[in-house]
C-alpha cells in the first residue's frame, strides 16, 4: 500500500519546483560573478569566493531542509521555501551597488573582500534553494523500497535544472537583457511556482 | 594583437596539425619553437620563436592570437602594427604625458618604448597575471624601476582605487583584451567613466580594440556615451583615441608627429605615415546598445 502524500499533479509540481531551484541557484550564481566585477574584478579569487560561497549555503540549507521535513511536510511549505528563496534574493539587486563599493573599500585584499561579498548577497537565498531538495524528497517518497530511486530522480532533476540556468543564462539571457532583469523575472517565476504549489495542494494534496 | 597574422598563424597551423595528427612527428615543430612555458592562474603562458620573432601566446600553437612579440635581431622595433597606433595615440593628442597608466601588460613593449621616449614619465602598468609579469621581465626585457611599476591587480579594481585616492594621470592606455577572451568588467559605461575620471584636465585615453565583429558598433556606442568625440585609428586593429578637452586639429596632429619623427623611427614608427590614421568620422551604427555594467555581453557580441 503506496503511503504517497501527492497526487500525480502534485508530484509534477514537486519535480518542476526541483527542476526551477537548480535553475535559480545557479543563474544567480553566474550572475553573481557579473555582480561582483565591477567592485572586485573577475579575478580568481573572485569566482573562486562566489562558489565556495554557494556551495557552503547549500550544505547548510540540505540540513536544515531534511530537518524541516520532519514535522508535517506538504506542499504548501515548499511553496514557502521558494517564495523564501526568492524573495531574500531581492536585496541583491540594491546591495550590488553602493553597499559592495563600500565593502570593497573596506576590506581591499581581493580573497576576503569577494568572500565577504558574496556572502553578503548570497548566503540567505542560497540557504533556503538548498532547503528545496531534500523538501521535495520527503513529499516524493511512498516507501522505503523507492526513496533511493525517487532521490536519484530528484538529483537528476534538480541538477539538470542547474546545467540548465547555466547555458541558458551564460549564452543568451546576458545577451538579450540586463542583470537586474533577468534576476527580477527570476524572482517572478519563483513566486508563481510558489503560488502553483498553493494551488496544487488545494487540489487533495498534503 | 594582429588580425592578418593570426589569421596567418591559423591558415598555416591547421592543416599542419592535421599532418602532425596523422604523423608520429609534428611537422610544426621545427617552424614554431617553444622556448618557454609558464603555469599561470589563469592560463598558460607561452613564449615561441618563428621566422626571427620572439612572442608570447596564451594557446598552444598560437591558435587564437599573439600577445606580444619582438623581433630578436633588432628587440627595439614594433613587430606588431597595433602598438605603432598606440603610440601614435599617445603622442600625438596632447602635451607629453608625465603620469602614465597602462592596464595589461603584455611582454611590456609599450610600457618600455614609452620610457625610452619620455623618460621623465612616471608609468604604472596593472596587469592582472603574475605569470605574464614575470615572462615579460624574463623574455621580453621589461624591465621594472623606479620609475615603472607593475601592480598585480584586476584593472577595474585599480582603477577605482586610483579614482577614490585623487590620482590624476596624463595618458590612460588600455590594453588589456585578447582575441579569445575580453574581460567585460573592462568594456562598460561605468569603468570609461571611472577611467575618465582618472584623467588629468587635458589627458589623453588610448585603447586597443576590435576591428571586426557585432561589438564594434556596441563597443563604438559605448566609448561615445562617455567620451564626445574620439579618433578611430584602424588597420587590422582598431585603436580608439579620447581626449576629454577636445581632439586637435590636424595641423597639431602632423606638427607633434614631426617631432616625434626621430624618437619613433628606431621604433619601426613611420610618424608622418600615422597621422593619415586618426579619423574623426564615426562609422558605426550610432544606435547600437551601449555595454554598461548591467549589460556587458561583450564575448558574445565578439563573433
Amino acid at each position: 500500500m503506496s503511503q504517497s502524500l501527492l497526487t500525480r499533479a502534485g508530484m509534477v509540481t514537486v519535480y518542476t519546483i526541483a527542476f526551477w531551484s537548480g535553475f535559480f541557484v545557479m543563474g544567480i550564481e553566474l550572475l553573481g560573478g557579473r555582480l561582483l566585477a565591477p567592485n572586485f574584478g573577475s579575478s580568481i579569487y573572485v569566482w573562486g569566493a562566489l562558489i565556495a560561497v554557494f556551495m557552503f549555503a547549500l550544505s547548510l540549507g540540505y540540513l536544515a531542509g531534511g530537518w524541516f521535513s520532519q514535522r508535517n511536510p506538504g506542499l504548501l511549505k515548499l511553496g514557502l521555501l521558494l517564495a523564501l528563496a526568492a524573495l531574500t534574493a531581492l536585496p541583491v539587486i540594491p546591495l550590488s551597488g553602493l553597499p559592495l563599493e563600500n565593502l570593497a573599500i573596506a576590506i581591499p585584499d581581493p580573497r576576503f573582500g569577494s568572500l565577504c561579498a558574496a556572502l553578503l548577497l548570497f548566503l540567505v537565498p542560497t540557504f533556503f534553494s538548498g532547503m528545496v531538495s531534500p523538501y521535495c524528497v520527503r513529499l516524493l517518497v511512498e516507501s522505503e523500497q523507492t526513496s533511493g530511486r525517487r532521490a536519484g530522480q530528484l538529483y537528476f532533476v534538480s541538477t539538470f535544472g542547474s546545467a540548465a540556468g547555466t547555458i541558458l543564462t551564460s549564452f543568451f539571457f546576458v545577451l538579450w537583457f540586463e542583470l537586474n532583469v533577468i534576476i527580477l523575472a527570476m524572482i517572478g517565476l519563483s513566486l508563481l511556482l510558489a503560488i502553483l504549489a498553493a494551488i496544487t495542494r488545494a487540489q487533495g494534496n498534503r | 594583437m594582429n588580425w592578418n597574422k593570426t589569421l596567418r598563424c591559423l591558415l598555416f597551423t591547421l592543416p599542419l596539425l592535421m599532418i602532425g595528427a596523422a604523423l608520429p612527428t609534428p611537422a610544426h615543430a621545427q617552424a614554431m619553437n617553444t622556448i618557454h612555458i609558464e603555469k599561470s592562474l589563469y592560463r598558460e603562458v607561452l613564449v615561441y620563436e618563428q621566422d626571427g620573432e620572439r612572442c608570447m601566446c596564451f594557446t598552444r600553437e598560437c591558435r587564437i592570437g599573439r600577445q606580444s612579440c619582438i623581433i630578436l635581431k633588432d628587440p627595439h622595433r614594433f613587430a606588431l602594427n597595433y602598438a605603432r597606433m598606440m603610440m601614435a595615440g599617445a603622442l600625438f593628442t596632447g602635451a607629453p604625458p608625465k603620469r602614465i597608466l597602462i592596464v595589461g601588460l603584455g611582454g611590456g613593449t609599450l610600457p618600455m618604448a614609452l620610457a625610452e621616449v619620455l623618460p621623465d614619465a612616471q608609468i604604472d602598468v596593472v596587469e592582472i597575471d603574475p605569470a605574464v609579469a614575470r615572462v615579460a621581465k624574463k623574455y621580453f626585457g621589461f624591465k621594472e624601476g623606479p620609475k615603472m611599476t607593475v601592480h598585480e591587480v584586476d584593472g577595474r579594481v585599480y582603477v577605482k582605487r586610483a579614482g577614490r585616492e585623487g590620482k590624476k594621470y596624463d595618458l590612460v592606455m588600455l590594453d588589456a583584451f585578447d582575441h579569445e577572451y575580453i574581460p567585460e568588467h573592462l568594456l562598460t559605461k561605468e569603468f570609461l567613466t571611472e577611467v575618465k575620471s582618472l584623467l588629468a584636465p587635458e589627458g589623453v585615453l588610448v585603447a586597443n580594440t576590435f576591428s571586426s565583429s557585432r561589438l564594434y558598433d556596441a563597443e563604438s556606442a559605448t566609448y561615445a556615451s562617455v567620451y564626445d568625440k574620439i579618433f578611430n585609428l584602424k588597420r587590422e586593429n582598431r585603436v580608439i583615441v579620447a581626449r576629454p578637452a577636445g581632439l586637435p586639429d590636424d595641423a597639431t596632429l602632423r606638427q607633434k608627429a614631426l617631432e616625434y619623427a626621430v624618437p619613433l623611427r628606431s621604433f619601426g614608427v613611420d610618424s608622418e605615415s600615422l597621422v593619415s590614421l586618426f579619423s574623426r568620422t564615426p562609422d558605426w551604427d550610432v544606435k547600437a546598445r551601449v555595454l554598461t555594467d548591467q549589460y556587458s555581453p561583450a564575448n558574445l557580441l565578439n563573433r
